[in-house]
């Protein structure tokens, strides 16, 4: 069974995403007012293992802007969703590397460069002297590598999403466990999606509306 | 067997890690508690104390940049002496919590979650602590930018070959990762707190650090595999950060100091002492707070056996730099040690000796491991001996050197003690602050660990056949 829950009202601030702009605007400024846009269908599941089989049926059946939502990462889940290896590994090496090469550069610069002196009789670049502050550097700069490629992939920090109009969803930092199909592409029916979400195993499925876009 | 049993980890196959078989919420419930909830009395006093040492601290400061170093006792022959032992002490005591939420998470040690956030919180304040010490030993405090590589009119740079100057990288860019891996482990908890909270400031503030978090598995994935490589960064880091601190000493020509045992001797004793203040923390604060059953004897039981392990090694190093005295057959090195042990100072030296290599050996007992009244004063005890042990190294070296004539007996002054004392009211203040205005458990992790988040893999779906990019 599947009902809208829950409508934002006309005083919800501006916000949510963009994604169903399209359909809000074949209908004209009259049709905006009349009904509002589904941003997104959300259903709750009961349980990590429950979650984990729906995932996999949400997969199967082509859905592209999906995605599932829970208090811990659960192992095991980004194969029932079918997603690729995380490529922040990427950023860390580049940034790595590069943080390394600067460290070394940096003290090239200085000792052989800017202002050289001579130590015991050794070369002005004597790099042996010189690998504690460069791998150091390299750590800073894949340690770096690492917090942004996480929130660059991520798309965070964002200020708001369409998901907390939801008057459950806020337990999803708590112990619910969600799937949330997006009115992503064009084929999107927010009634069918409610209705196969609810066939797989919800728990509770609810219809979020854009914020803002409402009479 | 797919079957979760009541109290049996399903991964382990050993009791489970966490007491009582909470749900997920009633974890929620268990650590958002102490932050909104009225602190108990004890948090008011222990606060009140901790801010009456970070004013002495203060005092400390501004009668050392009014008057100068002379406040202080150091002097020739021993012209370091405490500010750099407790700098060492300090940077020291922040190992723990990177070996805990670092070395413990790549070795897959499942019980560093009930305790590696207040670990690391720990380890930051102790690099704070700890990087006060160099910055006004100084002598000249208007001009600690001289260590940093910056432009400047005189045309003047640091000089690199010097491990004083790793020594600055070092410390600085372990605090720096150590606060970013940190952070990245608060955010879901962030999320967690700003859902939770009533007052419209608190989700505001909360909101803000917590980025915008909703729990979205794609994100889960990056976050989880940022984790894991800022543990992967972190690991290597620990053990270079006191390798580099020992290089200050180890690369002197001074008897005492000039051996290669240092960095790993260093590194062994840092965790030592870190775990040992961890246990201190966590004895009160899982009482203070009521999180005996997420911060159980078990865990207690795992670090103390840490504990055992570096203090033995701890005890190595003490036995194995005297064999080297006697086996090099220098004359200088040999009268180090014997000084060491025998001289005006072996006071400290037995003192060291007895917290860091006799009181560890209690536990080999299963009883005393989780019994924690022992735990408390052991953990006392070995802060106390980790503390001496920096003395020793760096003033009983020191204080007799090559020329007879130059020998003298080190004594600290008033200030000397004010401000190691200052410096725990730092440190204590903001652990104060930190368990009332964060959760000081890592729920998310905690949630993770618990038997019914596992999904065993008979009961996983069938793989897709093409994967799809996050």
């Amino acid at each position: 069974m599947a009902e809208p829950t829950h409508r934002p009202s006309s005083s919800s601030r501006d916000g949510g995403g963009t994604i169903a702009e399209g359909a809000a605007s074949g209908g004209g400024a009259g049709a905006g007012r009349e009904a509002s846009t589904v941003f997104a269908v959300l259903a709750e599941f009961e349980s990590p293992k429950a979650l984990m089989h729906a995932c996999a049926k949400v997969r199967d059946a082509g859905y592209r802007a999906w995605d599932a939502h829970t208090p811990f990462p659960i192992h095991g889940l980004d194969r029932a969703m079918g997603l690729q290896k995380s490529w922040v590994s990427a950023f860390v090496l580049i940034l790595g590397l590069g943080g390394a090469g600067l460290g070394m550069l940096m003290q090239w610069f200085v000792a052989a460069r800017a202002y050289p002196l001579v130590i015991s009789g050794k070369p002005m670049f004597s790099w042996p002297a010189f690998v504690p502050i460069t791998f150091e550097c390299g750590v800073l700069g894949g340690a770096l590598g690492a917090i942004g490629g996480f929130l660059f992939l991520s798309r965070l920090p964002r200020h708001h999403h369409g998901l907390f109009a939801s008057a459950h969803f806020e337990r999803v930092t708590d112990d619910a466990f969600f799937i949330s199909i997006e009115a992503g592409d064009a084929e999107f029916d927010a009634a069918a999606a409610a209705a196969f979400l609810d066939q797989i195993g919800a728990q509770r499925v609810e219809t979020i509306y854009e914020c803002g876009k409402v009479a | 067997m797919a079957h979760v049993v009541a109290g049996i980890d399903p991964i382990e196959g050993r009791p489970a890690l966490i007491e009582g078989g909470p749900d997920f919420h009633g974890i929620t419930e268990a650590v958002a508690r102490p932050m909104e909830w009225k602190p108990p009395l004890g948090w008011y006093i222990v606060l009140g104390i901790s801010l009456m040492m970070l004013s002495l601290l203060g005092i400390s400061i501004g009668w050392l940049f009014w008057e100068g170093t002379g406040i202080w006792g150091n002097n020739i022959p021993v012209a370091w002496a405490w500010p750099i032992v407790n700098f060492v002490f300090w940077v020291g005591i922040g190992h723990a919590g990177t070996l805990i939420s670092a070395v413990l998470f790549l070795f897959r040690q499942r019980w560093r979650t009930s305790i590696n956030r207040a670990a690391e919180a720990m380890t930051i304040f102790a690099v704070m602590c700890a990087l006060i010490f160099p910055g006004i030993h100084i002598g000249r405090p208007w001009l600690p930018y001289w260590m940093l590589p910056i432009p400047n009119q005189m045309g003047m740079w640091p000089q690199f070959r010097s491990p004083l100057m790793w020594d600055v990288f070092a410390v600085s860019i372990y605090g720096t990762v150590s606060l970013l891996f940190w952070y990245l482990g608060l955010v879901p908890d962030l999320a967690t707190i700003r859902d939770r909270t009533k007052s419209l400031l608190g989700k505001r503030i909360y909101g803000v650090f917590a980025l915008g978090w909703r729990g979205s598995f794609r994100q889960w994935l990056h976050y989880e595999k940022a984790y894991l490589l800022l543990a992967g960064l972190a690991t290597p880091l620990v053990l270079s950060v006191h390798s580099v601190v020992s290089f200050d000493f180890a690369t002197s020509q001074l008897p005492g100091w000039h051996t290669t045992i240092l960095p790993p001797y260093f590194v062994a004793g840092a965790i030592f002492s870190g775990i040992a203040m961890v246990i201190t923390l966590m004895v009160i604060c899982r009482v203070a707070f009521k999180l005996e059953h997420i911060i159980n004897p078990l865990h207690f039981d795992r670090m103390t056996k840490l504990l055992l392990v570096t203090g033995t090694l701890v005890g190595y190093a003490y036995a194995m730099e005297f064999f080297i005295a006697w086996y090099s057959g220098n004359l200088y090195e040999k009268f180090a040690f014997i000084n060491r042990a025998t001289g005006p100072y072996a006071w400290a030296y037995w003192t060291m000796v007895i917290c860091n290599v006799v009181t560890p050996q209690l536990f080999w007992f299963k009883k005393l491991r989780v019994h924690m009244g022992t735990l408390f004063v052991t953990s006392i005890f070995i802060n106390i001996g980790m503390w001496f042990e920096r003395f020793v190294i760096v003033v009983t070296s020191l204080h007799r050197d090559f020329l007879p004539s130059s020998w003298d007996y080190y004594h600290p002054t008033f200030w000397d003690v004010a401000t190691f004392v200052g410096s725990f009211g730092l440190f204590l203040t903001m652990f104060c602050l930190f368990v009332r205005f964060l959760p000081m458990v890592a729920m998310s992790e905690v949630k993770g660990v618990l038997p019914e988040a596992h999904v065993p893999v008979e009961d996983r779906p069938k793989a897709a056949t093409e994967l799809a990019v996050t």
